[in-house]
């Protein structure tokens, strides 16, 4: 351990005095020109105190120390895990689809459904992400502007027409699409990072034209008063008729949320493991050799971008009709960075992963309420962080290469 | 025509602060191929260092006596703030993942990014900080209608001052050759005993740098500094990077002078509310028409 230790410590002095002249400035100078010393050392204390800490049980771990400890544990998860994979999956899926039809029942709270809805909005939408990132291999930073497409097109569509949600799903989807193919097309020639960089332009475009067309949509003040979803009930009064009623109830519209979510699902695994979904993978591992194969790589990347638009668009229109109100501010490029966290963090093209993602991302948000405005600074963090030490993210994908490009 | 030499004088301001934040850029993308998400924040950090030293200064009683003293002094320490902050950034987030794919390294920057963004919003709050109007006050006027104010002046010669510093440093030093030998081939110059290490956290160090003497200007010319700052010019200096041709440091600098040009005259003479996107179509039309940018030559197909 002390070996481990000795290994370790000088590094770790260095990386934590640099921490404190950077935190210093930032934190240590008041507005007024006074400088404070308590603040900054407060909290250099206490990122020293849980670096030591970290850095012990590094060395404790490495030196065999934890043997006692690591050595049952471990063998109480492996013990766990071949128990769970001796389970058919049948079982996990009907015990899965239990929960969640009648989550309603167990938990009966308003601000509970709240949170279902957003988790189910989020699965979409990280699985419609999955489809660009995850499959095909693009990093899509823009994503969230087809969200936006998706959730003015029905907000328009019932404000101006009156057209019901059921009608303006498909409608939303296709726009979605279009969107994603005229974004899609001039970025095909690019790779990586440029293409990386180019989507977070589209993305901002489209906010940005949302924020000023005030004629079509209404500016920032957004769009109000839109129609929740209806259904036709069959009703016997004075004969039989078809009468359409708004699901207002937000029980009933967490069972909208959730068909879309198992209607994206299904859809997406169905996409992974066929032609298309193999083609994809194909591309993403190496795009000539895919190319080189018979994979039409224009065509097929094209078709990513308006695949996962769709399921983008259609979690928008049902954004909107639940929200009953739309506006830019929705559609920012944090959004964007916070569904891309959901796939990064749940393991990129793992379906399990990204559900288990948006699920643990949302619930924490609730959770951690109070600490709203540290949101964003633990997210970007356990980004950076999950790169480090787990690229491929909390359930990885079964087959995931590395592309042939990049070895070099 | 005088709102044209007028729009003129201010492109040239912003162009030159664009160019000073797409040099950054485009010296980390020529040495290790990645995008620097984070390089927005270094330039947002810069504005944040510059005003809170330039607070303690007027709080010590030298900015009334010797304000451009302050100015240069704050100048200096931000940029090595900044240099500091870079070389953090890239051994923790970027250096563990050289070996990694580009997805991941891309990743890790855009978390990166957001995480200095937030960290500045909780150590300063979110609102507006505001700069000293001092610098910004007289200058000269012309016909009464053309007016250059002592800022303006100020950022052209720094401007001009750090972009030809850095061209001597990077053709006619040592440690330039060492900085060119490392982007085009990092096997061969560490076989002649080049520190690649060493050569990157340079070049993070020295683009990070000028971002942060673009920051200082930048609060300076508008009055204020925002945690979140940093996220839309650091795309419009990627544009002018990408449309000198990205790798290519004379290119970033006209490419930079171009999108102020494109930012400032559109603003005037088409809309002002789409300002932000004329820089973004420049962005999409050079990547799809001539992804290799105006002076671009050393990018082969697998990096487009």
């Amino acid at each position: 351990m002390i070996q481990e230790f000795k290994k370790i410590w000088k590094p770790g002095v260095i990386g934590l005095l640099w921490f404190l002249v950077l935190l210093w400035p930032m934190t240590g100078i008041n507005s007024d020109g006074t400088l404070s010393f308590a603040k900054p050392f407060e909290i250099w204390l206490g990122v020293v105190a849980a670096a030591v800490v970290v850095m012990v049980l590094y060395s404790a771990n490495k030196g065999g120390v934890l043997e006692p400890i690591t050595g049952p544990a471990g063998a109480l998860r492996d013990r766990t895990l071949t128990r769970a994979r001796q389970l058919p999956l049948w079982v996990w899926i009907g015990l899965i689809c239990g929960v969640a039809l009648f989550y309603p029942a167990i938990f009966s709270s308003r601000p509970a459904h709240d949170l279902a809805i957003n988790v189910l909005i989020y699965i979409s939408l990280g699985l419609g992400l999955n489809v660009v990132i995850g499959l095909a291999g693009m990093l899509d930073l823009g994503y969230i502007a087809f969200y936006g497409v998706g959730a003015y097109c029905y907000a328009l569509l019932n404000i101006h027409f009156g057209i019901g949600f059921w009608t303006a799903l498909p409608a939303s989807a296709l726009f979605a699409a279009i969107a994603g193919c005229i974004i899609g097309y001039p970025t095909l020639r690019m790779r990586g990072d440029y293409l990386a960089i180019v989507t977070l332009a589209f993305g901002e475009i489209v906010r940005l034209i949302l924020n000023n067309w005030m004629q079509l949509t209404n500016g920032p003040n957004g769009i109000l008063g839109i129609k929740p979803p209806g259904i036709f009930v069959p009703s016997f009064e004075g004969g039989f008729s078809l009468e359409y009623i708004y699901l207002k109830k937000l029980y009933l519209l967490y069972y909208v949320a959730l068909l879309l979510a198992v209607f994206t699902m299904i859809c997406v695994y169905r996409l992974n493991y066929s032609r298309i979904g193999r083609a994809w993978e194909a591309i993403r591992e190496d795009e000539t050799a895919a190319e080189l194969m018979g994979v039409n790589t224009f065509l097929l990347k094209l078709l990513a971008y308006a695949m996962g638009a769709v399921f983008a668009g259609m979690a928008g229109a049902f954004f909107s009709a639940r929200m009953k109100f739309v506006s830019p501010e929705s559609f920012t490029f944090l959004e964007s960075a916070m569904v891309l966290c959901m796939v990064v963090l749940g393991g990129m093209a793992s379906i399990p992963g990204i559900i288990l993602g948006a699920t643990v991302l949302v619930v924490m948000q609730e959770w951690f309420r109070e600490f709203e405005t540290y949101r964003m600074f633990v997210f970007g963090g356990a980004m950076v962080v999950m790169m480090l030490f787990r690229p491929a993210g909390l359930i990885p994908a079964k087959r995931m290469g590395r592309r042939s490009e990049e070895e070099d | 025509m005088e709102v044209f030499i007028q729009q003129l004088i201010n492109a040239l301001t912003l162009g030159g602060l664009y160019a000073l934040i797409a040099l950054g850029y485009t010296m980390v993308y020529g040495v290790i191929q990645l995008i620097n998400f984070a390089h927005g924040e270094f330039f947002a950090a810069g504005g944040y260092i510059g005003v809170l030293l330039l607070g303690v200064m007027a709080n010590m009683g030298y900015m009334e006596t010797h304000p451009w003293l302050c100015l240069s002094a704050s100048l200096l320490l931000t940029m090595l703030y900044c240099a500091f902050l870079a070389m953090g950034v890239e051994r923790v987030a970027y250096k563990p993942l050289r070996k990694q794919t580009r997805l991941a390294a891309l990743i890790s920057a855009l978390g990166m990014s957001i995480f200095l963004s937030n960290g500045m919003m909780l150590a300063r709050g979110p609102l507006d900080q505001p700069y000293p109007l001092q610098y910004s006050s007289g200058g000269f006027e012309f016909g009464g209608l053309i007016t250059i104010n002592n800022l303006q002046i100020v950022i052209w010669v720094l401007t001009a001052t750090l972009l030809i510093g850095l061209n001597l440093l990077v053709f006619k030093t040592r440690i330039g050759m060492a900085m060119r030998a490392t982007a085009q081939d990092k096997v061969m110059s560490s076989l002649v005993a080049i520190s690649s290490n060493r050569i990157i956290a340079l070049t993070f160090a020295i683009g990070a740098g000028l971002a942060a003497a673009a920051g200082i200007m930048v609060g300076l010319y508008y009055g204020s500094v925002r945690y979140d700052m940093g996220f839309v010019p650091g795309i419009k200096a990627f544009a002018a990077a990408v449309l000198g041709g990205i790798g290519n440091i004379t290119g970033a600098m006209i490419g930079g002078l171009i999108i102020g040009a494109v930012e400032v005259f559109g603003a005037a003479y088409i809309s002002g509310e789409y300002k932000d996107v004329f820089a973004f179509i420049i962005l999409i039309a050079v990547l799809y028409f001539k992804p290799t940018g105006i002076m671009g030559e050393n990018i082969d197909d697998t990096r487009v």
